[in-house]
């Protein structure tokens, strides 16, 4: 957790510093008669979190916030693995989105968690994977007209445009 | 400024080029149809000028079914409409034909204002121009103006204390306030906020001296008698505001500007679903929901399109980076 | 007495079956989308105006308003139930809503919900009908440098919001505002913070993808940690004989309730403040004026009728001058404003006089509305609370997909999906750190209005601050704000000096 601690707060020292630098492409200073320039609000608030960046390392010398003094991991080996798996699925489901569409990749993702992470039946997990995808597809599609990426399944969906409207 | 003549004549061969069309339309038909919804990119945020004619065009269509697919509105307003025109020109495959997307004149001044994006809008498919919106100058009532040469007697006297409200700065507001700057020599501040509907709301709420709203934008409060307009920046009067003078009846020949409402076709949309769309909208203007939405805020213009709208862009692109060059934005 | 015989004449139009049939669809649908992360009131009436031109204009706006209504009750569901609020004006819900529902007082935090709307909603459509054409001239006077006091007001009211590490909150206020001003800067025209060129960031970071983001995926990979992935997370309980007492226990909160819906309703009709500011500053009054403040953020139902009745009263109050002076008030109100365009409508100061069938109709469709919302959510909390039940296998796979969907919906763009990743994950690693989460969220909402404003006011006054004082109504709020603001700073002065005094016997 202490280790922790310091990476975090330099790594975020170092984006506030990026942050300072790109709104830097704007005037950052005071206009005359017009008040501060386009840059000067994010500008000078990414220095504010780069002062309490150096805040956090200074309590984190003088161990005075809780995470500093702490001995513990800040992630031990079974919570990294739940992590990795929870947050891996979910870039791999928006990743697969782009090329198998949102109803290629919703049935694949629920098959994935529900069989594979939660030991659940076959027959629960094929319900909600053919259930979820069909209604996400009247209310979203139909309903209120939002369309989904479809990524390469797009053509399958032609009969079914003909169809509803 | 020729402008009349020449577009009561381009009007002209419009009209026969569609009538022409018309008789082909049958076949045409045949040839393209959309074969999943169309998206109907708005290149303004939810609730302004824009966004309002797209959605009443959605609904025309809709209600007199005059497309097979539902044409689905998108906002993208992001950086004065650049996130609009990376979208259209970034279109693919089949994407390529079924996306449009409603215009004003950020079409030109984001382009220009912005080289980086490397837009060239000569690509874009021309659809249709639906309308001209016009544009006039306000003041309130309480100030006690009632013509341009008191408001400049008046706008003189407060020197840079005099507030005009308007759009974001590069657009068409703050683009006629440098007209109106220079042409009387006045030194008006320009304060720029969120929408036509909020910057009469502060004219009508006394926060700014004048603005240069559409007619759609002030018609509450004018008719409440809160606010006056004072001239119009149009080739003769308008006839929702008949006391208005015309800026060129008051000798300042060059001060005509409109804003297009128009829509276009990603670049490299196929010839026939350009084709489809040129009808669809063209039926959407004649219908009377259209003409009368027209006549009640004031809009004018003829349906334009195929090479006539292009050679239109081609016109008021120009004007715009002369405009544009004039107060040092580019 | 005129005011009731034009609201008897409103009452018949509303009963007329097609209406009342449009008012119950319309609450029914708009309860669904508000309900679901990222799609809330302003997505439904955008998306459903045009399937209003079938009937007639009054029908039409009936049947928008019932969506409105709905939604603003929906989005409470979301914020108790999965800690995600479902659009801005329901954030401050989830800060004891969510806490409740984890503490198996879910059916709790939801009769408290749906009661407070409906008290909230009652109160601001009394006051709408007694009072609405002197109230317009109060949305008139409130100008740039009004905006930005007010702003500043509702982040003082919420100074004490953030968690014991002061670095840390204001590292959490100070990132929410550098990523509120990513897109356009709207008083120059020039992009702003377009990290390497993506032409997603040109609209901005949308405080739905950062909420969905922290609140949505943040919240389920802790809670997938806590969890170890196996246990049901949430032990909900219902019976009846909890449900009477739910409606019985809302009498204690009945002072949060109605200073609830007053506040929200007076910031509502103020132009551009709308729902979001309403609720939040609800929310600090609350807990303020609480007797037991230490325990807001625990799972206090205060805080949670406080900031429900505040959304549901502004956003009647939002109504007003949208119908009297033609501006809207909230994004939602700025669509129905385009639908009464569409319908040929003119809002403005003579649409009382010239559409009295109209307005009057819509201001009896709201009572109606709000009675039938308040029934159809608390008909439905069984089924949210079966739903809270299921494993937590099913329950975190179905969210993530609800995430995703919903941040994709509102601009149709991969770019937010992946934002919404890239901000779960570091909300999660940051929260582990006692970063607190709900300073980002606030100031991602109130920034982008509170530079405007202030830059605008600036620019007005050429450069000088004074304009924020030397005007009434922004001078009186702008004192307020400061002395809230500093109330901490001067409070732990005062600690530390009587803390000395008594370690120091020579003094």
């Amino acid at each position: 957790m202490r280790r922790a601690e310091l990476v975090m707060a330099l790594v975020m020292a170092i984006f506030s510093a990026y942050l300072m630098w790109k709104s830097a492409e704007l005037p950052i200073g005071w206009i005359p008669g017009e008040g501060p320039g386009g840059g000067a609000f994010p500008f000078w608030l990414a220095g504010g979190m780069l002062l309490c960046c150096i805040a956090v390392i200074v309590r984190w010398v003088l161990r005075a916030s809780p995470p500093s003094r702490s001995t513990e991991p800040y992630m031990d080996r079974h919570a990294l693995q739940l992590f990795l798996v929870g947050a891996g699925a979910l870039a791999v489901l928006i990743g697969s989105i782009h090329f198998i569409g949102m109803y290629g990749a919703i049935p694949l993702f629920l098959v994935f968690y529900m069989r594979f992470i939660g030991r659940h039946p076959w027959t629960t997990t094929t319900m909600l994977a053919v259930v979820t995808p069909v209604v996400t597809f009247f209310f979203f599609e139909i309903v209120l007209r939002i369309t989904l990426p479809k990524g390469y399944t797009e053509p399958l969906f032609y009969p079914l445009y003909d169809f509803f409207f | 400024m020729k402008y009349i003549a020449k577009s009561t004549i381009s009007g002209l061969i419009a009209g026969l080029l569609v009538t022409g069309g018309m008789l082909f339309a049958p076949h045409d038909a045949l040839a393209w149809e959309p074969k999943k919804p169309v998206d109907f990119v708005i290149m303004a945020g939810p609730g302004g000028g824009a966004d309002k004619m797209a959605r009443l065009m959605q609904t025309i269509i809709e209600k007199h079914k005059l497309a097979t697919k539902p044409f689905i509105p998108i906002n993208k307003p992001g950086g004065s409409g650049a996130e609009a025109l990376i979208y259209l020109n970034s279109a693919k495959g089949v994407n390529k034909d079924h996306t449009v997307m409603v215009t004003l004149n950020s079409f030109y001044t984001t382009p220009l204002r912005q080289p980086q994006l490397q837009i060239d809008i000569s690509t874009f498919t021309p659809i249709g121009r639906m309308a001209e919106d016009s544009f006039l100058l306000w003041v309130h009532k309480d100030s006690g103006i009632t013509n341009v040469t008191e408001f400049v007697k008046a706008a003189k006297a407060k020197g840079n204390n005099w507030i005009m409200a308007g759009t974001g700065k590069g657009q068409e507001d703050s683009l006629l306030t440098s007209f109106l700057n220079s042409a009387y020599g006045l030194k008006m501040k320009y304060v720029p906020y969120k929408g036509g509907g909020r910057v009469a709301k502060e004219l009508a709420g006394k926060h700014a001296d004048s603005t240069v709203n559409n007619p759609s934008e002030q018609l509450g409060f004018y008719q409440a008698g809160t606010t006056r307009p004072l001239a119009a920046f149009t080739p003769e009067r308008l006839p929702l505001f008949p006391d208005a003078p015309t800026f060129r009846e008051l000798g300042k020949s060059g001060m005509v500007y409109f804003m297009q409402r128009s829509v276009v076709g990603a670049p490299g949309m196929s010839k026939g679903a350009a084709k489809y769309y040129q009808r669809v909208f063209k039926k959407v203007y004649q219908t009377s929901e259209w003409q009368g939405y027209m006549k009640k805020k004031s809009l004018r213009g003829e349906f334009l399109t195929g090479k006539k709208l292009k050679e239109y862009w081609v016109t008021e692109k120009k004007n715009h980076a002369k405009m544009l060059k004039d107060i040092g934005e580019i | 007495m005129e005011i009731l015989s034009l609201l008897t004449d409103g009452f018949v139009i509303v009963f007329q079956p097609l209406n009342l049939g449009l008012i119950i669809l319309g609450c029914a649908l708009g309860l669904f989308i508000g309900a679901m992360p990222g799609l809330g009131s302003v997505n439904g009436v955008a998306i459903l105006l045009p399937m209003t031109f079938i009937v007639p204009p009054t029908g039409a706006v009936i049947f928008l308003a019932a969506i409105y209504y709905g939604a603003m009750y929906g989005g409470a569901v979301s914020s108790i139930m999965l800690g995600i609020p479902g659009a801005s004006t329901a954030v401050a819900t989830t800060f004891d809503g969510r806490p409740m529902a984890l503490q198996g007082r879910a059916d709790r935090a939801l009769i408290t919900a749906a009661t407070a709307s409906f008290i909230g909603g009652t109160i601001s459509v009394l006051l709408f009908t007694a009072f609405a054409p002197p109230l317009a001239a109060v949305a008139l006077a409130f100008g740039s440098p009004e905006e930005f006091a007010l702003m500043l007001l509702a982040f003082a009211t919420f100074i004490g919001l953030g968690g014991d590490d002061i670095p840390k909150t204001l590292f959490s206020i100070f990132i929410g505002l550098v990523l509120s001003s990513v897109g356009l800067d709207i008083i120059s025209g020039q992009p702003r913070l377009i990290f390497g060129d993506i032409p997603g960031f040109y609209h901005g970071i949308n405080f739905l993808v950062l909420a969905i983001g922290i609140y949505g995926i943040g919240e389920i990979l802790w809670t997938i940690e806590i969890s170890g992935g196996e246990v049901n997370v949430a032990q909900a309980k219902l019976s009846f004989r909890r449900m009477v007492d739910g409606l019985r226990g809302m009498k204690s909160l009945l002072k949060a309730t109605i200073m609830g819906s007053f506040l929200g309703y007076f910031v509502g009709i103020l132009p551009a403040a709308g729902a979001t500011p309403g609720s939040l500053m609800a929310y600090g009054v609350a807990k303020a004026t609480s007797r037991k403040p230490e325990t807001f953020g625990k799972g206090n139902p205060e805080g949670i009728a406080a900031p429900e009745a505040a959304n549901n009263a502004a956003s009647t109050g939002s109504m007003l001058p949208m119908l009297t002076l033609g501006i809207p008030g909230s994004p939602t109100t700025a669509i129905l404003l385009g639908g009464m365009v569409i319908w040929g409508l003119e809002p403005g100061p003579l649409l009382f006089v010239e559409h009295k069938e109209f307005v009057w109709g819509l201001i009896a469709s709201l009572y109606v509305a709000n009675l039938f919302s308040l029934l159809l959510n608390i008909g439905l909390i069984p089924a949210f609370i079966w739903v809270l039940k299921l494993p937590f296998t099913i329950l975190a796979p179905m969210i993530f997909i609800l995430c995703v969907v919903g941040g994709y919906a509102p601009t149709k763009d991969m770019h937010d999906v992946w934002l919404m990743l890239i901000f779960g994950v570091a909300g999660y690693l940051m929260r582990k750190l006692d970063y607190p989460m709900a300073p980002v969220v606030l100031a991602i909402v109130l920034g982008p209005l509170a530079e405007t404003s202030m830059r605008q006011s600036l620019i007005i006054s050429h450069g000088s601050p004074m304009i924020f004082f030397n005007r009434p109504i922004a001078g009186t709020i702008m004192i307020v704000a400061l002395v809230l603001l500093f109330m901490p700073a001067i409070k732990a002065v005062k600690d530390y000096l009587a803390r000395r005094r008594v370690s120091d016997p020579s003094a």
